[in-house]
């Protein structure tokens, strides 16, 4: 069972690709995090996902069917896209209203008790909402919809540092309590790390790596010693990126198995390293695609 | 969806239909005054004013109505809140096409309504005799504000808009091109598709000393046409002189030129009778006068036709929209 399916997905806009030969699944109930940098395909992919854009090339399958092909399929998707877009002249409680009219699964007392406790003030037109609270109110509506899976596109990009930290922790809250899916996207990792327990670096619209944050945490080492040929590490040792000096070879590898070799000082990385070490190293990860998927 | 689609659309829409009880209550005060009277002109203010309000409805309804119905969603990004909720974007055009057509096409309805009540004792004054140089209700002018075509120039503009939206994305340059391409055509419809609708009366009439109404001549001094008597509350389309061999002639023949008496400032005008003799050799020599037109009595079946004809590029157009619905984001 996967919640998202996508196989060979390509979208271009005139000559322009924005996401060529993207394949991936996204597993039900987790949080997924979706990073990479600029212009690789993220928001693409969740537009198509969400069935706001066709795919050129390539099938997908949320929740079991093609994204906006009708009532039913649009149900169970709920889409946010980049900025929160609200209506301005619309005050939140219009919105609100707008929700329970356009949606039958609409849970009313779930829309106005978080909006509520949030301070959403139900007379203030949602043009004078700052950013985060219009982030809040389009949040709002993506719950109160009921969906099986909701689609965020980089929804904390235009919140200061507190305000991100509230509406993630706001939305763990929210998962936690619907058992909802969520793929979320965003260029930086340390937004994702919070809330994140699943996730893929796409890069080039290729998927670079895709795994679970406690495992891609415990099996990637940083490993400093002597200078050497990296091509004479244990075969069980995928070497991510190699850096040497004179005397220093710094190496990052993906492996199960624990580090024995006791000239290596070994050392964690952060989430936002491993990303990094997959973004800016395209040529040796892509052994790497078929390891986990 | 209506909910949603009267929230977003009321303030345009209220705004119009004030527009309208305004020169609804104007109407009503001095509407009744013109009845009876028998110096009634086509100059007057009021009268220009009506026809020019039910030129500007529909350019406004396009513009203001149809062309925001879609740019502004996908300016503001909203689009992408309000096509994720539980609604397919068809539905969410239909309603919204739906609602703002049938709002054109009252406040169309309405206004001409009222305007053609308002101007009844005029049109029926013009349509009557053909002394007076007054546009009857079957000239293009006041044609296309009388009667039920208003409806239809509504709903097309409307449409028009919403499919030029969809086209361009960008809410001024979309307002601007419809304004333009509904202007070519109502322009063009009088021209190019009225007058054929319904094939032409023609009539071939001898020219008398009596009959002949109109003398028209270039700077030189030649004459170049003339023309006859027009049926009354016709729409005339010709009016022109054949030789004896049935061929449209324009100067007139030589023998009439100088029969006629040049316009001169300090003698009097000349004599009608004069005129008339000499036109009258015309018939001697075998010319006659065509006359082709469409008669007053078309008028209800010629606005039929047109709005038949309106509601059809409503319908091509709204079936652009629906088409190209799906490539939006």
């Amino acid at each position: 069972m996967t919640v998202l399916r996508a196989q060979g997905l390509g979208k271009r806009y005139k000559r322009k690709w924005a996401l060529t030969g993207c394949t991936l699944e996204i597993e039900p109930g987790h949080v997924t995090g979706l990073v990479g940098p600029n212009g690789a395909g993220k928001s693409t992919l969740l537009n198509i996902a969400s069935g706001m854009l066709q795919p050129t090339t390539g099938t997908i399958e949320v929740c079991g069917g093609v994204p906006g092909s009708g009532p039913a399929q649009l149900a169970r998707v709920g889409y946010v896209a980049q900025n929160a877009p609200v209506y301005r002249g619309l005050t939140v409680e219009e919105h609100l209203r707008l929700g329970a009219r356009l949606n039958p699964a609409w849970d009313d007392d779930l829309a106005h008790e978080r909006a509520e406790r949030i301070g959403l003030d139900p007379t203030q037109h949602a043009g004078k909402l700052s950013g985060g609270q219009r982030a809040q109110l389009a949040l709002t509506i993506g719950i109160a919809k009921r969906p099986e899976l909701l689609l965020f596109d980089e929804p904390v990009a235009a919140l200061d540092p507190l305000a991100r930290r509230e509406f993630l922790a706001d939305l763990m809250e929210a998962v936690a309590a619907h058992g909802l899916s969520v793929v979320m996207s965003s260029h930086l990792v340390t937004d994702l790390e919070r809330v994140c327990d699943q996730l893929i670096v796409l890069v080039d619209s290729e998927v670079r790596i895709a795994g679970d944050v406690e495992e891609l945490l415990a099996t990637h080492h940083r490993l400093t010693g002597p200078r050497r040929d990296v091509d004479a590490l244990p075969s069980d040792q995928r070497v991510i990126s190699a850096r040497h000096t004179d005397r220093q070879t710094t190496v990052v590898v993906r492996t199960e198995a624990p580090i024995l070799d006791p000239t290596w000082t070994v050392s964690q990385l952060s989430l936002e390293d491993v990303v990094l070490e997959y973004m800016s190293n395209p040529v040796t990860t892509r052994p790497a695609l078929e390891v986990l998927r | 969806m209506i909910w949603l689609t009267w929230r977003q659309f009321r303030v345009p829409a209220l705004s119009v239909f004030a527009g309208l009880v305004v020169i609804g209550v104007i109407l009503a005060i001095t509407g009744p005054k013109l009845v009876g009277r028998t110096d009634l002109t086509d100059q007057d203010l009021l009268y220009g004013g009506t026809i020019l309000a039910l030129y500007v409805l529909p350019a406004v309804v396009g513009v203001f109505w149809g062309v925001p119905l879609i740019t502004r969603e996908l300016e503001s990004g909203t689009h992408s809140l309000v096509w994720n909720q539980t609604v397919t974007r068809k539905r969410w055009l239909s309603t919204k096409l739906g609602v703002g057509v049938l709002a054109a096409m009252v406040a169309a309805g309405l206004l001409s309504l009222a305007v053609t009540w308002w101007a009844s004792p005029i049109d029926a004054m013009a349509s009557a005799g053909t002394d007076r140089p007054m546009l009857n209700r079957m000239s293009p002018v006041v044609f296309a504000a009388r009667g039920i075509v208003p409806i239809g120039y509504a709903a097309f503009a409307f449409v028009l808009g919403v499919a030029v939206g969809i086209a361009l994305r960008r809410t001024v340059a979309a307002m601007a091109v419809t304004l333009v391409v509904f202007a070519a055509v109502m322009l063009a419809v009088p021209f190019l598709v009225r007058p054929y609708v319904l094939p032409a009366l023609d009539e071939n009439v001898s020219i008398t000393p009596t009959n002949v109404m109109g003398i028209r001549g270039n700077e030189q001094g030649v004459i170049e046409s003339i023309s006859v008597r027009e049926p009354a509350g016709g729409w005339v389309l010709a009016n022109e002189t054949l030789d004896p061999s049935g061929n449209p002639v324009s100067p007139l023949p030589a023998f009439v030129q100088g029969c006629v008496p040049r316009p001169d400032r300090s003698a009097p005008p000349p004599d009608r009778g004069s005129i008339g003799e000499c036109m009258a050799r015309l018939g001697e020599h075998g010319y006659t006068q065509h006359v082709a037109y469409q008669p007053g009595y078309r008028f209800w079946p010629l606005q039929w036709l047109e709005l038949a004809f309106f509601l059809a590029l409503s319908t091509l157009l709204t079936w652009y929209c629906f088409r190209r619905l799906r490539q939006l984001s």
